[in-house]
């Protein structure tokens, strides 16, 4: 497989879920900003900040309000992560890399991207934005299911995961980390109810609320959610289940290339880091540290690992 | 001026080959077809095929309309074009080794010896060099028209970089996806196997004839590239890589791909870059789609390179109207396929005619391609034909002339219903060492304007299915 298809395939599933996660994180940052009215503004402010748009934010805009961080995300050409650049460049490293994928999951990228194109052609009224952000959702579903049901499982799909993984990763801790940007984390402050609805709000923005409920009879609290997101292996969002699986799907392309590679060991390591920290640790630490933290040490696997597949000449 | 309509001998009667489809199409399940045409191009916008138009600014991809009637050839017809393009294919490829060795051809006063060694296709490097196996044109397209019943000409042959499989393929897949009734009614022959040949074709013509394991690529110039959809298409359908420049490197004295387990020795690359952009050591030196050195890698006789650099020559417009005689001087037969008469501006005679015919002539450049900086004289306006007079006598070898074609026409549908097009007709060659093969059926190109001749996809042509009936 040609170092470049890799990359592109590894870039195309990061922009996917990169699309997704934005919508995740404007749903999250319009459900603090429904229920908490006082802080106003703020709350627009952290979802910019977590994302680390901020700066061309500020660029574009002069007022932080709803509307505008809406469009930002959504639709803004200037905004390189955004819903629509993000399944743009998606599409084009489709294109790209044609030769490595179904035809399925060609065309259901193909398609989303003229349908997104489509629903995002003018501003979304807030009205209209829950809607809009479950069509977006599924959109990304269908991609996931072409890739699931039709990829080989070779190299290619170890590709397309780890770039699945790596994004999500570090989406799932910049949304915990907007939480601190909204509170000062220290463990003194949280445990008011309004501190609690937040910390329910980003359970709803990665999908996590109902079963967080089903495994704990619906008591919410701060240590239980952050042990939840971060540390539980078996929510599909959760820190821990990312880690794991980049470590799981370098260990198969290390079988598959039968090397071992430095990328695979430093995944390895920190996914063990990961097992074993307790929730505790991560408050007595610091949250907002620990996810800096961890967004580093994800930058640097994925570093690592356009190296040892060379992604680039 | 009348012309030959291929569906209907006059308003009664439908020719033979088009009978099965027209009274399918005259069924009653079919009064709607017209609104289907919306469905097709849904499966082309869905599917990526699309080409990129550069003059554009924001949407960039456009997709080349797609006509829902076939273009029906019969089965005896189809022989003779396959017998003419086996014939021509041929001759070209002696013609190319010939003047890139002893050049019998000009030393026996049949083609001037300007015209090959002043000639910018002329590659000086390929003097005295022999291809793997000495195949220059390993794919080649042949550009037809047809002026009657039994008349088909060349118009135009393309020996370097020839596009338009993809179309081919895709038009029948979509033909099968909306009327798979069609196929078990009238028996077509197939096109899909095009890909299983070319690279059957690629691999036989490796340049080390007892390695087995021979890796084949296909290099694009890349996602920009007008014609970037068929290079993955046939990449994609030969399941073989397809690369760009950024991938390839020189190493160990061979050109080798770089995949994640490190670099790949390539045995045979299908190209679609053109030859000035191949190599920035021999020739334009800032080409960034190229390979540096893949020239002597090339000469050292380590990678097969398809088409062979320097086959341009052979497709040349002005090289061209020497066919006929190329075609005796190689096989001792008359051609099959005949050419299109052509008046060279170059010579003083030739231009003197041109210039006082030129109301009834079409003149085209010689390296032109893709319809532009033509002048077709019959729609011209005065003005138009003046400031063209003026262009043609200040470089008037850079012009060739011909006659005004009564080019045959197809149906094509509107709401309205049924209504004629010109078309051409491009089959696709592939040649190995032993063979020769030619795709029944090919690239129909239709004008969807009223009246015009121009069938390429850059000024608003379409394209058909292309139907080769089965003997009956």
């Amino acid at each position: 497989m040609l170092g470049r298809n890799a990359a592109g395939i590894y870039w195309m599933f990061r922009y996917l879920e990169r699309c997704e996660n934005s919508a995740r994180l404007l749903r999250a940052g319009l459900r603090i900003s429904i229920t908490q009215s006082d802080y106003g503004s703020q709350d627009w402010d952290s979802v910019l900040t977590a994302a680390s748009i901020k700066p061309i934010f500020d660029k574009n805009y002069s007022e932080c309000n709803s509307a505008n961080v809406t469009n930002f995300i959504l639709r803004d050409k200037e905004n390189p992560s955004s819903v629509l650049s993000s399944v743009k460049q998606a599409r084009l490293n489709a294109r790209m890399i044609r030769t490595v994928l179904t035809k399925e999951v060609f065309e259901s990228v193909n398609e989303i991207y003229f349908n997104l194109k489509d629903l995002l052609r003018r501003p979304v009224t807030e009205a209209a934005l829950p809607k809009t952000l479950d069509t977006i959702q599924r959109q990304s579903a269908l991609v996931r299911g072409c890739l699931h049901g039709t990829m080989l499982r070779n190299d290619v799909y170890d590709f397309a995961r780890l770039g699945t993984f790596i994004e999500r990763g570090d989406n799932t801790a910049r949304i915990l980390d907007m939480k601190y940007h909204i509170l000062l984390p220290a463990v003194s402050y949280v445990g008011s109810s309004v501190d609690i609805s937040q910390w329910e709000n980003i359970l709803r923005s990665v999908s996590a609320y109902q079963s967080y409920r089903w495994l704990n009879e619906n008591e919410l609290n701060p240590l239980g959610i952050c042990n939840y997101l971060i540390l539980d292996s078996r929510l599909p969002r959760s820190l821990n289940f990312c880690s794991k699986n980049i470590s799981n799907n370098l260990n198969s392309l290390s079988s598959f290339y039968i090397n071992t590679f430095p990328s695979f060991e430093i995944s390895l390591e920190f996914s063990r880091y990961l097992e074993n920290m307790l929730i505790e640790n991560v408050f007595k630490k610091g949250l907002h540290e620990f996810l800096l933290n961890f967004i580093a040490k994800f930058n640097a696997i994925s570093a690592q690992i356009e190296k040892d597949f060379r992604f680039y000449k | 001026m009348s012309f030959f309509d291929e569906m209907f001998a006059d308003s009664e009667t439908t020719r033979s080959c088009y009978r099965k489809y027209y009274s399918w199409l005259n069924s009653p399940e079919q009064k709607n077809i017209v609104k289907r045409k919306d469905e097709a191009e849904n499966v082309f916008r869905r599917t990526g095929i699309t080409f990129n138009v550069y003059s554009e600014k924001e949407e960039t991809e456009k997709l080349i309309p797609f006509d829902l009637i076939p273009r029906i050839l019969g089965d005896e017809e189809w022989r003779m074009i396959k017998k003419g393009v086996e014939q021509r294919v041929r001759a070209i490829n002696s013609f190319l080794f010939d003047i890139y060795h002893q050049q019998e051809i000009i030393k026996a006063n049949i083609i001037p010896h300007g015209l090959i060694n002043q000639n910018d296709a002329f590659l000086p490097e390929m003097i005295g060099f022999t291809p793997p196996n000495g195949i220059y044109t390993h794919i080649a397209g042949i550009d037809l028209v047809r002026t009657s019943e039994k008349e088909f000409l060349v118009l135009e042959d393309n020996v370097r970089t020839p596009s338009g499989v993809s179309y081919m393929i895709e038009n029948r897949e979509t033909m099968y996806n909306m009327f798979p009734e069609l196929f078990s009614k009238i028996k077509v022959r197939s096109v899909t196997e095009y890909p299983s040949e070319l690279i059957k074709a690629l691999k036989a013509s490796h340049p080390h004839l007892a390695d087995e394991n021979c890796t084949v690529a296909v290099l694009t110039p890349g996602i920009y590239n007008s014609a970037y959809f068929e290079h993955s298409f046939l990449a994609d359908q030969m399941g073989v890589e397809l690369v760009e420049s950024q991938d390839l490197q020189i190493v160990d004295g061979k050109v080798a791909m770089r995949t994640t387990q490190g670099y790949k020795t390539i045995d045979v690359l299908y190209r679609r870059v053109d030859d000035m952009f191949l190599d920035p050591l021999s020739f334009k030196e800032d080409s960034r789609l190229g390979v540096p050195g893949i020239m002597d890698i090339y000469k050292s006789g380590s990678i097969t390179i398809a088409n062979a650099p320097g086959t341009g020559i052979a497709d040349d417009k002005a090289i061209y109207s020497f066919m006929p005689k190329i075609i005796k001087f190689y096989t001792g037969q008359n051609a099959i396929l005949k050419n299109v008469e052509t008046w060279r501006c170059s010579e003083k005679d030739h231009l003197q005619y041109v210039l006082q015919n030129i109301a009834s002539l079409v003149i085209k450049e010689v390296h032109g391609s893709g319809g532009y900086g033509m002048l077709i004289g019959p729609t011209a306006s005065k003005k138009e034909i003046s400031i063209f007079k003026s262009k043609l006598l200040r470089n008037p070898s850079n012009y060739i002339a011909q006659p005004t074609l009564s080019l045959s026409t197809v149906p094509i549908l509107k709401k309205s219903g049924l209504t004629p097009r010109h078309v051409d007709l491009r089959p696709f060659a592939l040649v190995s060492p032993n063979s020769v093969f030619v795709t029944p059926g090919g690239l129909t190109r239709v004008a969807l304007k009223k009246g015009s001749l121009v069938v390429n996809s850059s000024q608003g042509g379409g394209t058909k299915d292309t139907w080769v009936l089965e003997e009956e």
